[in-house]
């Protein structure tokens, strides 16, 4: 399964909670597939989703899923250490790893060489991460979702894109929608 | 005066609980009192750009924020600052250690001093720049107008407005 179709296939799973989703393609996905007020969309600053996600979590008692990918973690690999260190139940951070830079072109990660990102996230000194394949992501994520253990996903899966339009949502609309859903 | 309480306490009379910090020596003292303050959630980070990233999520999650970091962090955050912070309009004040100014005994950090003012004016940042003791008076102030005006806002604290920076 490529990036978008495991979007699909967990889009109701995602739908009820607070998602911040990475930059580039993977919004662009999640935006087409099912755009409402309780997904963050981000248009700039590639690595930042898991940090922005957790201080999300952290300041508020609602679950919260971060969706990031091998390319966009290996940039912010300092959050690993941060998220481990200060864990919190609610908050679940989805990494769809498919050991390639998809919205530049598909130009291989490390994570896709010999950087294995669940065992980094352990290193890191996080309590509860789970390697998982694609197919089997629903129930996993369900599950984290509803546990009061911070979770790691790490999502192995195929690189490959589709195409689609950029978002041209307004930042300040997605931020303030996005805030009314924290606080509804 | 205890400036490291004045600006804490300033931070609380502002509503602001969640503070991320990196590390610096002229910092110590107020990161170490920010830590003990039982009304704010202190969360290090392990770089500044992470740290915004943190402060985004916070804002959100209906939190005031506030970072603590050197100004050398912004040679390394100017996209965050541009795309994150300022595109989707948070406030976010930035107490920052002015290295490389008066009274600094490490040439290299000059490197950066040299740039700072002019990157945080090419980003339209609101920046202010306290020297002498008295001028945390303003700080209270700053506070308001960065939770005001929904933008980041850079407040430069240099070696002379600490003491001095260690044996010199």
């Amino acid at each position: 399964m490529i990036r978008s179709e495991i979007l699909k296939e967990i889009a109701p799973i995602l739908n009820p909670h607070l998602v911040v989703c990475n930059i580039g393609l993977p919004s662009q996905e999640l935006h087409m597939i099912d755009d409402n007020e309780r997904n963050f969309y981000m248009l700039g600053t590639m690595g930042l989703s898991s940090s922005i996600g957790f201080g999300l979590a952290l300041a508020q008692d609602k679950p919260v899923i971060s969706i990031d990918g091998d390319g966009s973690v290996l940039t912010n690999l300092g959050t690993l250490p941060t998220i481990a260190n200060n864990a919190t139940g609610n908050y679940t951070l989805l990494i769809i790893d498919n050991g390639s830079y998809g919205s530049t072109g598909d130009q291989p990660t490390y994570a896709g060489k010999k950087t294995n990102l669940t065992n980094v996230a352990r290193a890191c000194g996080c309590d509860n991460v789970i390697e998982v394949q694609d197919k089997d992501l629903g129930p996993v994520l369900q599950a984290a979702i509803d546990s009061d253990e911070m979770t790691i996903i790490v999502c192995k899966c195929d690189s490959g894109n589709i195409k689609l339009p950029v978002i041209t949502l307004d930042p300040v609309v997605i931020r303030h929608r996005f805030m009314e859903a924290v606080k509804a | 005066m205890n400036i490291d309480k004045k600006i804490v306490d300033d931070l609380v009379a502002n509503d602001v609980s969640f503070v991320t910090t990196v590390p610096c020596k002229q910092l110590a003292g107020v990161i170490e009192e920010v830590d003990q303050r039982d009304g704010i959630f202190h969360i290090p980070s392990n770089k500044e750009d992470e740290g915004m990233g943190l402060c985004a999520g916070a804002f959100m999650g209906g939190k005031r924020p506030a970072i603590i970091m050197q100004n050398t962090a912004i040679g390394v955050t100017i996209n965050t600052l541009a795309t994150l912070t300022q595109f989707y309009r948070m406030p976010l004040p930035m107490i920052i250690s002015y290295r490389g100014e008066l009274r600094e005994p490490v040439a290299c950090q000059v490197e950066m001093a040299v740039h700072t003012k002019a990157l945080l004016a090419q980003l339209n940042i609101p920046t202010y720049h306290f020297h002498w003791q008295k001028d945390v008076e303003e700080f209270d102030n700053i506070l308001k107008y960065t939770f005001m005006s929904n933008k980041p806002v850079a407040i430069l604290t240099d070696a002379n407005f600490w003491g001095g920076y260690g044996d010199q």
